[in-house]
């Protein structure tokens, strides 16, 4: 089934960011997007949660229009994790997890136990639960990741989009963070649509991949299908080298020499 | 003291202990003052004043006609404020947002001189167009300000942008001051330091009505205030449809600071620094802050009319002198505490 369906979307500012992006996301697969700085990967996130609205083109969640649907029906499908504010009033962990349960709630009165156990299991899910109590403008960035990934679980969405969640996290918890995806994607048929400069993480985790490049879609299919050294070489213009990771046979990408060049 | 989650025992514990100061500071602020009335002859003045409505004794008079419309009416405006800037704090994201601050105050207080100055030409109840007048100028103030510092994640813009629209409209308060002859220039402008000596009856209705339907929306959209003060499209993506929220938001803190100044002038800092105090001891859920606010603004109003009107009595200060007095050198600690 596909949750979230791009069909030939335009967007642009003064100057076109996505020029005819067709792509869909499917329940139960990680979908990597990846794609140089400004390449419109951020906006195509951004046009897939409703908070821009297309040029031309349409955007479906689940079936539906996604500008039919009302802010809390659109919340409940899916959840967005970007880099996370600074918040500049002392709210703890826990509270900002139970922000994720607002399209769940009535609009007035308190979170219900149901609520606050699954804050919880969205924090134990996350390896946070033990700054639980703690303020979240005191948590480090790779914490704060972290307490925003366990708030888009807490909204028991259907599909996930994340946006270089792994940006701030160390080796330990980038790895940790993509496997609880992928898990989630096996266990709960959850989609998820990631953006990530970690071509070798998606290149593990990832069911599909989909290159963006200056507003297009160059490709999208299997990591092995998609990550090849001409595509890759075409738009990141540095030599890379794409060979295979030995335990797991999935493309692994590698810098030719520090200078980026082929030698010859 | 603070959970890791807000829970309705904490609100009602803290709700409940805000309620009690309030009313022992109400009985405190009842007894003192250039007459001295002992706690004990409140009951006898309260029968007598019940019963015998048209033979009042002075202590009556003073009691019933004087202070308790006073105190009522610092209540209404400090719980207003307090009220009015908790909500732009969580709206705008920002900590030092305060109907003062950001100039709305004195958008209030422009639309409130524009009242008097028409209500003579008018043949209505001169103080319902200085509320009506009020509200519109705090609208209009606050509009203004949304605009000018409507960047997101910078809230020094938006205090720059108050900044700047307060002293604008102060100089064409002064310049309109000019234009209105003397007795009444004496008035306008005690109670543009923030005055609540005259605590008419009208006043009274328009503040409580004001209040209770302020209170009344932003209650509804506290638990969207919590989501907008993480980041508007952060609440967005989350399931609150922000622009309803922030029309809903600016209309009813406009409205509560309109008719807060409309009722006792400007009083600074009861609104930048109650939700502060309020946040410090009970976390930031709006759920809590919004009603404790609205308690801690009417608490600490009241102590500092009550030290306005006692401190160098038979004399008085104006109440925006002493809540400045008093708030300006608690701000800075509190900034100084926050780095």
């Amino acid at each position: 089934m596909n949750l979230l369906t791009f069909d030939d979307v335009h967007f642009g500012y003064d100057r076109p960011v996505l020029a005819g992006v067709t792509l869909e996301v499917r329940a139960g697969e990680v979908l990597a997007l990846l794609g140089t700085n400004g390449a419109g990967k951020s906006t195509l996130l951004q046009l897939g949660c409703g908070t821009l609205t297309p040029h031309r083109g349409s955007i479906h969640c689940a079936g539906e229009p996604l500008t039919q649907l009302t802010r809390r029906e659109a919340a409940r499908r899916l959840a967005l994790v970007t880099q996370a504010n600074d918040v500049h009033f002392p709210l703890t962990a826990l509270e900002y997890v139970l922000t994720g349960r607002f399209a769940h709630a009535h609009a007035f009165g308190f979170d219900t136990e149901e609520d606050v156990e699954l804050a919880r299991q969205a924090l134990r899910d996350t390896d946070a639960a033990h700054f639980a109590e703690r303020r979240f403008n005191q948590l480090s960035s790779g914490e704060r990741q972290r307490v925003v990934l366990a708030r888009a679980l807490a909204q028991q969405p259907q599909l996930l989009l994340l946006d270089e969640p792994t940006a701030n996290a160390d080796l330990a918890h980038q790895v940790a963070l993509l496997a609880l995806v992928q898990r989630l994607t096996r266990e709960r048929g959850l989609g998820a649509l990631v953006i990530t400069h970690e071509i070798n993480l998606a290149a593990e985790f990832a069911d599909r991949v989909a290159l963006l490049h200056e507003g297009r879609l160059l490709a999208c299919g299997s990591p092995a299908e998609v990550l090849t050294e001409s595509l890759l070489t075409k738009i990141f213009a540095t030599a890379l080298l794409v060979d295979r990771n030995p335990h797991s046979d999935k493309p692994r990408v590698s810098f030719w020499s520090a200078k980026g060049q082929k030698p010859h | 003291m603070r959970r890791a989650y807000l829970n309705r025992n904490h609100v009602f514990v803290t709700l409940a202990w805000l309620t009690a100061a309030l009313v022992l500071m109400a009985f405190v602020a009842l007894t003192v003052g250039s007459e001295s009335i002992p706690l004990a002859s409140l009951w006898p003045a309260l029968k007598q004043w019940l019963t015998h409505n048209n033979q009042l004794g002075e202590r009556e008079v003073i009691l019933f006609s004087l202070r308790l419309p006073r105190i009522a009416l610092a209540v209404g405006v400090g719980a207003s404020l307090a009220l009015a800037g908790a909500a732009f704090q969580a709206l705008l994201r920002n900590p030092l947002a305060d109907p003062h601050i950001l100039g709305i105050s004195s958008g209030a207080a422009f639309g409130a001189i524009v009242g008097i100055i028409t209500a003579a030409q008018l043949p209505f109840a001169p103080n319902l167009t200085r509320a009506v007048f009020s509200f519109a100028g705090a609208s209009i103030a606050s509009a203004l300000v949304y605009r000018l510092g409507r960047r997101e994640d910078d809230p020094a813009r938006l205090v720059l942008a108050g900044v700047i629209l307060s002293t604008f409209l102060s100089s064409l308060n002064v310049l309109m001051l000019s234009l209105v002859d003397d007795v009444r220039l004496r008035n306008i402008t005690l109670w543009l330091l923030g005055d609540l000596s005259n605590a008419l009856t009208e006043s009274l209705l328009f503040i409580g009505a004001a209040l209770l339907l302020g209170l009344g929306v932003l209650l509804t959209q506290a638990r969207a205030l919590n989501l907008m003060m993480i980041g508007a499209r952060e609440a967005f993506t989350l399931g609150v449809e922000t622009t309803r929220t922030r029309w809903l938001v600016f209309a009813a803190a406009s409205l509560l600071t309109g008719a807060a100044v409309a009722a006792g002038g400007a009083i600074g800092y009861v609104g930048l620094l109650t939700p502060h105090l309020i946040r410090l001891i009970a976390g930031a859920d709006n759920r809590l802050v919004l009603p404790a606010a609205a308690l801690g603004g009417a608490l600490l109003t009241l102590v500092a009319d009550t030290l306005a009107r006692t401190v160098i009595a038979p004399r008085e200060l104006p109440t925006g002198a002493i809540t400045a007095l008093l708030g300006a050198p608690l701000f800075i600690y509190l900034l100084l505490k926050r780095r």
